[in-house]
Formats: structure tokens, C-alpha cells, sequence
């Protein structure tokens, strides 16, 4: 597709509601090109060029886990050594019940863990019995770890980076 | 807990990633699931209304989107509540959490004590890093607890849509 690039306050504008959502008509890019003042072309030109440029990493439906009984969602942070940080984080990653992982600055005294995963299952049971497969298949039993359960989601919606938005999600947060 | 049938997780297996990007999205989708357009917008709307739905559309990536980070504050259990409303009330925060600190392991005594008190995670988002601490500051003083400031410095692992594990939920 060849548009030209559409000027920025409208790029902005199509940012912040692309946050909100996809509209669930037959036409979305046309219902956001008209609330944004842009083309449905420049619309989709935009969205295409953003997911190519990694600015978008994914485009489908979000869902939320509680729901639909994916009650436990363990935070999993570890105390690597700082020469094993990379290594350790990728082994992680390629562990399927691994759903995020990332290194993350320690703040000593308070908080000696450098990197963190989540791992999500039905119950807890479930996931730390993943978490000590991992632990064992991957040799990490000398590496110190904690597992931070949650308690009760307070708010889980999708990242607001425009500076227009409000921080409000469009439905109440889901009990936990 | 709410009920999908095989046409829903269809949909939510097949579309996580990769919606088609089209003028109809809902109508190539119905196209591959071999059912009409309207049946996807109903579907959609219903798994919406159920809350199982946040939204259609795209994931930005945070290190690229703004700025963003994950923060943690240590507040009493009785406290937790009001804190939690502190937090979602301030602009920026998307997910906020009670989170419930098991035993480290392997185990050391000394440590526990001090870091059993982050109890209440989040994460602030803005436009950029001034914005961002801005409202880091802000918040901190209207909750008068330090908080915690981890931002990501390494992503191993980028992709949020995990496959739903159906089978174990069926059991569970």
C-alpha cells in the first residue's frame, strides 16, 4: 500500500483509540479512520507500518485469563548472577509454560531479583508443579527464586501511552 | 467461571495473533472458520459482555509504545484495599495486583522478612520517561509508601498471546 505517511496529530489520535480497542463492526478501520480524521486506507497503512516496525507486537483478541478459570497466575522472580542473567532468561523463555520473561534492575537491600517470568495455569498446584519441572529440567536449583501468587487483580487492561487518554479502562476490573 | 464452546475457543485459538488486516477483519475471520460474519460479531460481543473479552485489537510494545515500568508498594493487609483504589485511580496504571509472596527458595530467613512486604504490583504507563516519573512521584507521596521502580531492561520472552490450555481448565 502506498499512502503517504498521515500527519502526526492524527497518527496520535489513531494511537489512542487503537488502545481501546478494535470496534466490533463490520467496517473497524472505517469507524476509527472517521473518528481520527484519517482515510480507512491511512488507517490501515499506519497499523500495517506499526506491526512491521514492531511498534505493534499483536494484533487479535486479548482475552482476559480469570474468566475463563485461569485462576492462578504466579509472578516467578529469581536472583541470577549477572553473567548467567541472559542465558538463564532465555532458557526460561523457551519453556512453554513460561508466558513472559524478563530482566528487571535489582534494588538492593530490598529486592534482590533480577529476572522475573509468569506462569499461568488453572490452579497453583498446577503451576508450581510446572515451575519445579522447570526448576529441574533447566539445573536451576542453586539459583534463589520466589513465587508471588496473585491475590486479586485490581486492574487489568491494556497499556494507555497517549497523552490524551484517560487511564480508565471502558469496564470495571474483573473480580479476582 | 464462563462457559465457551468449540466455536469460541476456535476464535480465541485462531485470532490471539494475526488478525487479518483488512477492510472486513470479522468477515475473513467468519471466512476461515467456515460461519457468517455475524456470527463472529455476535460472538465477539457476547465474550465481550462476559468479560472473557478485553479487546480486539493491537498489543503495543511497551519498550517502543512510551515508557513503562513495574512497580511494587509494601502496604498492610487492612490497608490493601484503599491502597489498590489509590493506584487505579492514578493515570497510567494498567494492571494492579495483590500478590502473595511464598517462601523463598532455597530458603534464607534473613530475607524474608523485608521482602514479604511488596504485596500490591502494577504497572505505570505514559507518554515518556519524564511523564512517567512524574506520576511515579506523584503517586508515591499520595500513598506516602516508597515504591519499588523495576523497569524492563531485557525482554526474553514478547509474546502475550499463550494458547488457552483448555484441556487442563476441563479438569480443574
Amino acid at each position: 500500500m502506498t499512502v503517504a505517511s498521515p500527519d502526526p496529530a492524527a497518527q496520535q489520535r489513531l494511537r489512542a483509540l487503537l488502545e481501546r480497542g478494535l470496534p466490533l463492526t463490520s467496517r473497524p478501520w472505517r469507524r476509527l479512520a472517521e473518528q481520527c480524521g484519517l482515510s480507512e486506507a491511512e488507517v490501515m497503512a499506519c497499523v500495517e507500518r506499526w506491526r512491521a516496525e514492531g511498534l505493534i507486537k499483536r494484533l487479535g483478541l486479548v482475552v482476559r485469563h480469570r474468566p475463563l478459570g485461569i485462576a492462578a497466575n504466579a509472578m516467578v522472580v529469581w536472583d541470577v548472577p549477572e553473567a548467567e542473567v541472559g542465558a538463564v532468561g532465555r532458557r526460561l523463555a523457551a519453556e512453554p509454560a513460561v508466558t513472559l520473561c524478563y530482566r528487571r534492575p535489582r534494588r538492593l537491600p530490598d529486592w534482590p531479583y533480577n529476572l522475573f517470568c509468569m506462569i499461568h495455569g488453572s490452579r497453583r498446584a498446577h503451576v508450581e508443579a510446572r515451575l519445579a519441572e522447570i526448576v529441574a529440567r533447566q539445573a536451576l536449583e542453586a539459583i534463589p527464586h520466589r513465587v508471588l501468587f496473585s491475590l486479586k487483580a485490581y486492574k487489568q487492561c491494556g497499556g494507555r501511552f497517549t497523552r490524551e487518554d484517560a487511564s480508565h479502562d471502558r469496564r470495571a476490573p474483573t473480580p479476582a | 467461571m464462563v462457559a465457551l464452546d468449540a466455536l469460541d475457543r476456535r476464535l480465541i485459538d485462531a485470532f490471539q495473533r494475526d488478525l487479518p488486516l483488512c477492510e472486513r477483519p470479522y468477515a475473513a475471520m467468519a471466512e476461515q472458520l467456515g460461519v457468517s460474519e455475524a456470527a463472529v460479531l455476535a460472538r465477539l460481543n457476547r465474550l465481550d459482555a462476559e468479560g472473557v473479552l478485553s479487546r480486539v485489537g493491537p498489543v503495543f510494545d511497551h519498550a517502543r509504545a512510551g515508557a513503562s515500568l513495574l512497580a511494587a508498594v509494601a502496604v498492610p493487609d487492612a490497608e490493601r484495599d484503599a491502597a489498590a483504589a489509590v493506584i487505579n485511580a492514578s493515570p497510567g496504571v494498567n494492571h494492579n495486583y495483590a500478590r502473595e509472596p511464598q517462601a523463598r527458595e532455597p530458603q534464607a530467613r534473613e530475607d524474608l522478612v523485608r521482602e514479604q512486604r511488596y504485596n500490591l504490583w502494577f504497572v505505570m504507563t505514559a507518554a515518556d520517561e519524564s511523564q512517567l516519573t512524574a506520576r511515579l512521584d506523584a503517586l508515591e507521596a499520595e500513598l506516602g509508601r516508597p515504591l519499588l521502580r523495576l523497569p524492563m531492561l531485557e525482554a526474553f520472552h514478547i509474546d502475550l498471546g499463550f494458547p488457552i490450555p483448555w484441556a487442563e481448565l476441563e479438569g480443574a
